[in-house]
């Protein structure tokens, strides 16, 4: 029982780069499970790098009906001018799926960050404080689980943007009223983990030193509530994707003038379907499934990873690996050592 | 069913091998890569023997014992072989190699498991009767009424009182002792040749442990089980086991029959860990000089003209628990009366239930006292406003059970010790406070660079240190420590116990001590005071309570905490059983 310095040695960390949150995954995983994250990683690169690139990408504009040559017209089969072809309203079918990628995006960064730190602060105020607060705040939350989520963005979307139909009236109208339908899931979530972690002896430590409530509350609950956020956040996307397609397709999304819209370019091409024109529905459909796709992936994969049980590992050998350091007292230094180190 | 080795057959002494683990090898697959757990382990364990395995937290000693009955996780690879033979002796096989379809017909009835903690071992929606004889169907078809017999039974033969109606209870009918007990009944309802016990005791409070040690000891010599025994605590050691196996870092160090091993211990490592377990007694003479010196002290103060007042004084005090809507609450203290000196160390001692965690937590303001007079620093806690009492805090350090709980996972040791220094304004942030930190990482005998390191960085002790260094940030003149050392290996817990005795010495702070343990306590307490069912039943210096225990309980406490030597723990199990017969208490 050697008094040996293992212990002043500090222990081996990461680079950065290796320590950020996808990334991290992303090496920790092995076979399946990294088969669906890298998976889901391509498809929502692809997905924001269109959405980034649109105007270089789309050969047209989202509400061009002519060019040089004249009128697109309506309904033309795919042909070498418009690879997908063209919608009943005489749009370019590629450049509105291009288009639509933007808007989808801008959509879900918005409707994400918005109930992100609407229910964040809600949850920890509601959870850490509880009383009457909490209650009516639960009350609440619960009365919004309550409602279809589609029923309540469609009138949500009606109430804020009073029929109206501009780029960002409409995108902030689609946002905020997916907004309304998420922040219970986030509230929820953060005000079940402030409660377990309000019980924690690091924050009675806390409290015991006298700790003003505020401080406690960001500096040692909320930093330590988040760890599920990513995942919630993730299937939140793909869900906000949805939603936003359904509000189009119903008619209360964004006027084809203002943005391109799958949800919207899916309800005009409802006709079209009985008719054997196939290219008008088949594209922004296959749009929104790849795109809901992607994120579920990543999202999913997240979640299995984060867990020690779900996560999958290589196998070791026989054999294999160091016996580890787990003997205490090797694992404290010894007088002399720390004599030298403070010196 | 596997060839024979050479170490599994039946050893010299024609006693039959129950066991025999050769050359066992388990690694584990983690994120950081492959860790080796166990490495080239050899024990056998005969008919009717009590095998402990003994080591420290991350020696390997349960990843061994629970390789005997397959329960490893897909994350382990094994190597090597685990023999193990029915009951019978008729067959024998090698554990891991069965199919997964084997290992269950193996389970239950050739070895079976008692777990370390009842209450999350028994499924609180089944009666006991049922979960008992779970084992009975899963090995075989047998009528309910047959069933519930067997399960009548055996509930007596583990000493159930009234079994006939207790097998239709639910779990939370019983005690906690009481349960380790249908816990147990359930092991052995299949008549197992061998039971292999995880901390069988650990979970349950040294008088109920006590009864669970002679119930394990009646198996043996009753029903011929062998047991393997998995503990850290010397002293169940002593009591219990015939032959001891100790295992540091994955290896076996040393293995001897139980009298040798605490008579004559071999390895380096043994004799360290024999040397570093708390005897009753041992810190007589330490609190002797510590009270002299005191005495000096405060006379030479009291000559100055300065008189100080109690820092603690409670008289009367009542804590309760309010109830749900309608019901009574609950009185967790009842009536204590106590009061602690400038520097001077209380030891409160009691099982779990007796409220002194709850006298710790009222000190410090986190629960409020409901009734009587606690007067904290001169301040009366009693319905007291958490604005008036702040400023007061800066005087009173807390140190908690778990150290690794205790700190704020994504905090460095140094933003966490300088977090108190922050909110009572004496710093301005972090990195302002650093001189300060690192002179106190020192004092507690950490090295400055561990500031930088993030709570799982550090090992139990050194977060126990760092806890250490965070309640004396800021001087304060009382020390409440919560179980301090309950959460640590009996090495490190000496270490800490050195420690915070050399810092009581340096800094000069009151201390509240709170423990289960009396040998712990007597090492550094000046008085100790023992709590049972909310009443203070004894108080008094270490020497008037241990030698001349006046209460009954009190006695019975002592007795029941098994000593680490064999002999004079055999002696001690007469006493205890003597002061059980005087009390009419018949084990419950």
């Amino acid at each position: 029982m050697t008094d040996t310095v293992i212990a002043s040695v500090p222990p081996v960390k990461n680079s950065l780069l290796g320590r950020l949150p996808v990334v991290k995954q992303l090496r920790q995983s092995v076979g399946l499970q990294r088969g669906m994250l890298i998976a889901g990683l391509t498809i929502t690169g692809l997905f924001v790098l269109v959405a980034i690139f649109a105007p270089l990408i789309a050969p047209y504009g989202f509400a061009q009906l002519r060019d040089a040559q004249g009128s697109f017209g309506a309904q033309q089969p795919p042909s070498a001018a418009h690879i997908m072809g063209t919608t009943v309203g005489g749009y370019d079918v590629f450049s509105r799926v291009i288009w639509g990628a933007q808007t989808a995006v801008l959509v879900i960064v918005l409707a994400v960050v918005f109930s992100i730190i609407a229910g964040i602060l809600l949850g920890l105020v509601s959870g850490y404080l509880g009383g009457w607060l909490d209650r009516v705040l639960v009350v609440i939350g619960d009365a919004i689980y309550a409602f279809p989520s589609l029923l309540l963005a469609i009138v949500l979307s009606i109430v804020i943007s009073g029929g109206q139909s501009s780029l960002w009236g409409g995108i902030l109208a689609a946002a905020l009223s997916i907004t309304v339908v998420f922040i219970p899931q986030y509230y929820r979530v953060i005000r079940a983990e402030t409660i377990r972690i309000k019980a924690e002896p690091y924050v009675e430590s806390a409290k015991m030193l006298g700790a003003p409530t505020s401080r406690i509350m960001f500096r040692h609950v909320l930093r330590n509530a988040t760890r599920t956020l990513p995942i919630i956040f993730t299937l939140n996307a793909s869900e906000a994707v949805l939603t936003l397609a359904g509000l189009g397709f119903l008619g209360f999304g964004i006027e084809p003038s203002a943005a391109a819209e799958w949800g919207y370019d899916l309800n005009k091409a409802l006709s079209d379907v009985t008719s054997g024109i196939w290219w008008t529905a088949l594209y922004p459909g296959l749009a929104i499934v790849l795109s809901v796709l992607g994120i579920t992936l990543v999202g999913e994969s997240l979640n299995d990873l984060a867990d020690p049980r779900l996560r999958g590992r290589k196998r070791v050998k026989a054999k294999a690996g160091a016996v580890s350091l787990t003997a205490v007292d090797q694992t404290l230094p010894s007088d002399v050592d720390i004599r030298e180190e403070n010196a | 069913m596997t060839a024979t080795t050479p170490t599994a057959s039946p050893a010299a002494d024609g006693r039959e091998t129950v066991v025999g683990i050769d050359r066992l090898g388990i690694s584990f697959a983690t994120d950081a890569g492959a860790v080796k757990a166990v490495d080239d382990v050899s024990l056998t364990v005969h008919k009717g023997e009590i095998v402990a395995i003994v080591g420290e937290s991350g020696s390997g000693k349960t990843v061994t014992a629970k390789s005997i009955l397959g329960l490893l996780p897909g994350t382990a690879t094994v190597n090597g072989a685990v023999l193990l033979t029915n009951r019978e002796g008729t067959g024998r096989s090698d554990v891991v190699t069965l199919s997964r379809r084997e290992l269950r017909g193996v389970r239950g009835t050739d070895v079976a498991m008692v777990f370390q903690e009842p209450s999350t071992a028994l499924n609180p929606v089944y009666t006991v009767g049922w979960q008992i004889a779970e084992g009975l169907r899963a090995h075989g078809r047998i009528s309910r009424a047959e069933a519930k017999a067997q399960a009548i039974e055996i509930l007596r033969k583990v000493g159930i009182p009234d079994p006939e109606t207790r097998v239709d209870y639910y779990p939370h009918q019983f005690s906690g002792g009481q349960k380790q007990r249908v816990v147990i009944a359930a092991a052995l309802v299949m008549n197992p040749g061998l039971i292999v016990a995880d901390e069988p005791t650990t979970a349950l409070d040294v008088t109920v442990q006590a009864e669970i040690l002679d119930l394990l000891r009646r198996l043996r010599d009753e029903f011929g089980t062998a047991i393997v025994l998995i503990t850290h605590n010397m002293g169940v050691v002593a009591d219990l086991a015939d032959r001891v196996v100790v295992m540091y870092q994955g290896r076996v160090v040393e293995e001897a029959d139980a009298r040798t091993l605490f008579s004559a211990p071999q390895a380096e490592y043994t004799k360290k860990l024999l040397g570093s377990v708390p005897r009753i007694g041992q810190g007589r003479a330490h609190t002797e000089s510590r009270a002299a010196d005191r005495a000096g002290a405060s006379a030479e103060r009291a000559s100055v003209g300065r008189v100080e007042n109690a820092v603690v004084e409670a008289t009367d005090l009542v804590i309760e628990y309010p109830g749900r809507l309608g019901r009574k609450g609950f009185r967790a203290v009842q009536g204590v009366s106590f009061a602690i000196a400038p520097g001077e160390v209380l030891g409160l001692v009691g099982e779990s239930g007796s409220g002194k965690t709850t006298i710790g937590r009222a000190i410090g303001g986190l629960t409020r006292a409901t009734g009587g007079s606690l007067k904290v620093l001169d301040f009366e806690m009693v319905g007291f406003s958490e604005r008036r009492f702040k400023p007061l805090r800066a005087d009173i350090g807390f140190v908690f059970q778990d150290p690794a709980a205790s700190f704020n996972p994504l905090l460095s040791i140094a933003d966490a010790v300088a977090e108190p220094l922050i909110i009572h304004g004496r710093a301005k942030s972090p990195s302002s406070a650093r001189a300060r930190v690192d002179e106190l990482l020192e004092a507690v005998q950490l090295p400055k660079s561990y500031g930088d390191r993030f709570p799982h960085e550090l090992s139990g002790g050194q977060r126990q240190r760092a806890s250490l260094a965070r309640a004396l940030a800021l001087e304060p003149k009382l020390l409440i420590a919560d179980e301090p050392t309950s959460a640590l290996d009996v090495s490190v817990q000496a270490r800490v116990l050195e420690l915070f005795a050399e810092l009581q010495k340096e800094f000069g702070f009151a201390a509240l001590f709170i423990s289960h343990d009396l040998a712990v306590v007597d090492l550094l307490a000046d008085r100790i005071a023992v709590l049972y069912h909310g009443e203070l039943v004894e108080e008094g210096t270490g020497a008037q309570v241990l030698d001349d225990p006046q209460h009954e309980y009190t006695r019975r406490l002592i007795a029941s905490l098994p000593v680490p030597d064999p002999a004079e723990q055999a002696e001690r199990r007469t006493v205890l059983a003597a002061l059980r017969a005087e009390a009419g208490n018949a084990p419950a």
